[in-house]
């Protein structure tokens, strides 16, 4: 059962080279599907470019770009249902809005504001997991869950190459391996964990590789090409969905981006490799790609980006109008009970902040 | 009413509940087919199925991390953690999600799961069998903590923890899982959390404890010429402090008794509690104790490590001389 593809050479692509070399379709995807798709990949960019402006202007706080991942996120979720659930890892902040969810809550979230908390049922969101990895073992519970419920929802969780080497990312994907659980592991294996190199991370030959030891496929895609990461989630979700149970999917790119807003890469990183890999990222090649099949053309792909421009507009303007947070909050939610002694607490603070 | 010991009562509070409502589940190592290492989850399997008493890997963190999955997806887990001091690679998920995920949804998600654990010595066994790792738990926001030191409160803070919307962990006094017998009402059977009991009324001193030092505190009582209170605080968190303070009042002398290690124990939060409300109520300094702020000991000499019915008589002995 387990299956892994030996090296990078061998990684899966559907888009191919800029002179059309090697371009493939896809069965199921129509013109409709494939422009949602550059929407999403689109939308995601802006939301992204945007963000590192505002974080300059003093606008929203500490920042985790994902410039060049826009793919893995978008790709991934087009393959999924809406009942599915989705566990980001702070990388994936954004990917909230391929569900509807305005870009203001996640602007929200990154200003620190409670209007950032989201019920994660209304998107089938999971919250942001900003420790690395510890989220696996939720998507592993909550796919497994749905299992035993004998409901068709399945759940896809994102990490990094980094969380590869944690001890919860193991539990998550062992507990997901023995109880079959319909969950898509889904790798972003971008080479870098803020300073550390992949090489740094494992010996393993390749991330895939690991699926072995859980007794589930592992697959490895190039994760700049959308298609080819819709690809292979959406088989890993069809055999998920047969109760086959979950598959591994390492989608191979690079940082070309600082690992957030706090971090100076210059000291550690390849920077050619960077200029290199920027050449390919990921929504040019798509661009290229649907101009190829004559699908998109200069005047779409720029009311595109403008209504994705207009929609963070409209997003900073609404997560700017949020009033200042009430300090009371800070009682707030915890507990669906709260112990007796927080009445006091707040009276106390009310008292010394006047209130 | 039956002559019934702790863990019996354990694992009838886990048929009832699992019987009561189907969205219930036991899940833990060894909890299956072998019923529990102590037998607690005996008999589940065989009555509700594997996927309700589920056997799990070896692997304490990604129970409890399931189980936050699994209340996403509707169900309401009772974790076995197999030891106390096996439960520490959990206090990851407890710490860094648990005790967060449902003030991280701005409080529209529930996280009704239980981590369950016998905890404590006395019971001769080897390095890590025996802790009392109470105080982790407590400090940790967004999770409550009970701890049962009879037969009949074991079932009943056991359902009303199953039943709660919180976070709860479970501490159970394993030196007395067997050891220990009492009377249970049989059937459904809840007893509140966040309500002490009064386990012995007296007027000259207040013994305060939880779990396995209630028992050592009710024979410190006997030997006491002094008529001793003994007040069995059952649930850390929430905290009765109602129940606290009206004893103090009353007495106005405080031993608290604790097994765990000293320093930041449970005893010290109760011992700041009484200092910032009680302070005039107070005839003598509040005295604790408790473990020694050493690794908890081999067996042969762990005896001279556990509060003991004499250390208790002697600090009784000198708050009433104070």
């Amino acid at each position: 059962m387990a299956q892994v593809l030996p090296a990078e050479r061998d990684l899966r692509r559907v888009i191919g080279d800029a002179d059309g070399s090697g371009d493939r379709e896809l069965e199921g995807l129509g013109e409709q599907e494939l422009l949602d798709l550059y929407r999403s990949m689109v939308l995601l960019r802006t939301y992204d470019e945007r963000s590192l402006v505002y974080h300059r202007q003093g606008r929203i706080g500490t920042y985790a770009i994902f410039w060049n991942h826009e793919a893995m996120q978008a790709g991934a979720v087009h393959a999924l249902e809406d009942d599915d659930w989705i566990f980001p890892s702070y990388r994936e902040s954004a990917i909230g809005l391929l569900r509807g969810m305005p870009p203001a809550t996640v602007l929200s979230w990154w200003r620190g504001h409670p209007a950032g908390w989201w019920n994660p049922e209304d998107y089938n969101v999971a919250s942001i997991c900003v420790p690395i990895g510890t989220h696996v073992p939720h998507a592993a519970g909550l796919a497994w869950g749905k299992k035993l419920k004998g409901e068709r929802a399945l759940a896809i969780v994102f990490f990094g190459d980094g969380a590869t080497s944690e001890g919860s990312f193991h539990e998550g994907a062992n507990f997901a391996g023995v109880t079959r659980a319909p969950l898509v592991l889904f790798c972003n294996n971008n080479h870098w964990a803020i300073s550390t190199p992949l090489e740094a991370q494992t010996r393993a030959e390749t991330l895939a590789a690991k699926a072995v030891g859980y007794g589930m496929p592992g697959v490895r895609v190039d994760g700049t090409d959308v298609l080819a990461v819709y690809e292979a989630t959406r088989e890993a979700v069809d055999r998920a969905r047969r109760g086959d149970g979950p598959t591994f999917i390492e989608a191979v790119t690079y940082r070309t981006a600082p690992h957030a807003t706090a971090d100076d890469p210059r000291s550690y990183i390849d920077l050619e490799r960077v200029e290199e890999e920027k050449k390919r990222e990921c929504l040019g090649r798509y661009d290229g790609y649907l101009r190829r099949l004559g699908i998109l053309h200069d005047e779409l792909a720029e009311s595109i980006r403008a209504e994705a421009a207009g929609a963070m507009r409209a997003g900073i303007a609404a997560a700017e109008a949020e009033p200042p947070a009430d300090p009371a909050l800070l009682f707030a939610h915890a507990y669906v009970d709260p112990p007796a002694t927080f009445g006091s607490d707040l009276d106390d603070l009310q008292r010394v902040l006047g209130g | 009413m039956a002559e019934r010991s702790i863990v019996e009562e354990i694992n009838d509070a886990l048929h009832v509940e699992l019987a009561r409502d189907d969205a219930v589940m036991v899940m833990g190592e060894d909890v299956g087919r072998a019923g529990g290492v102590f037998r607690a989850t005996a008999g589940l399997r065989d009555r509700f199925g594997p996927d309700r008493c589920f056997d799990t890997p070896l692997a304490e963190a990604g129970i409890l991390g399931a189980a936050v999955g699994l209340c996403m997806a509707g169900w309401r887990p009772v974790c076995e953690m197999q030891y106390d001091a096996f439960s520490y690679p959990c206090l990851d998920q407890l710490i860094t999600h648990v005790g967060r995920y449902r003030w991280r949804t701005g409080g529209t998600m529930q996280f009704p799961l239980v981590v369950r654990m016998p905890y404590g010595g006395g019971v001769r066994a080897p390095e890590l069998h025996d802790d009392s790792p109470e105080t982790y738990y407590v400090h940790t926001p967004g999770v409550k903590v009970t701890i049962p030191s009879t037969p009949a409160d074991a079932k009943g803070l056991l359902a009303a923890a199953i039943r709660d919307s919180d976070p709860v962990v479970v501490l159970e006094p394993k030196l007395h899982y067997r050891t220990l017998r009492g009377d249970v009402p049989g059937g459904e059977h809840v007893v509140p959390l966040g309500k002490a009991r009064l386990a012995r009324a007296g007027d000259d001193v207040t013994l305060v404890a939880y779990g396995s030092m209630v028992p050592v505190c009710e024979a410190a009582a006997d030997e006491l010429d002094a008529s001793v209170e003994v007040l069995d605080i059952r649930t850390l968190k929430p905290l009765d402090e109602e129940a606290l303070l009206a004893s103090v009042a009353k007495t106005g002398r405080v031993v608290i008794v604790q097994e765990a290690p000293r320093v930041c124990g449970f005893a010290a939060e109760l011992a700041a509690i009484l200092a910032e409300k009680a302070i005039l109520d107070l005839q003598a300094p509040v005295l604790r104790v408790t473990g020694y702020d050493v690794p908890y000991p081999y067996w042969q000499i762990e005896d001279a490590y556990m509060p003991s019915v004499a250390r208790v008589v002697d600090a009784v002995r000198r708050v009433c001389e104070f």
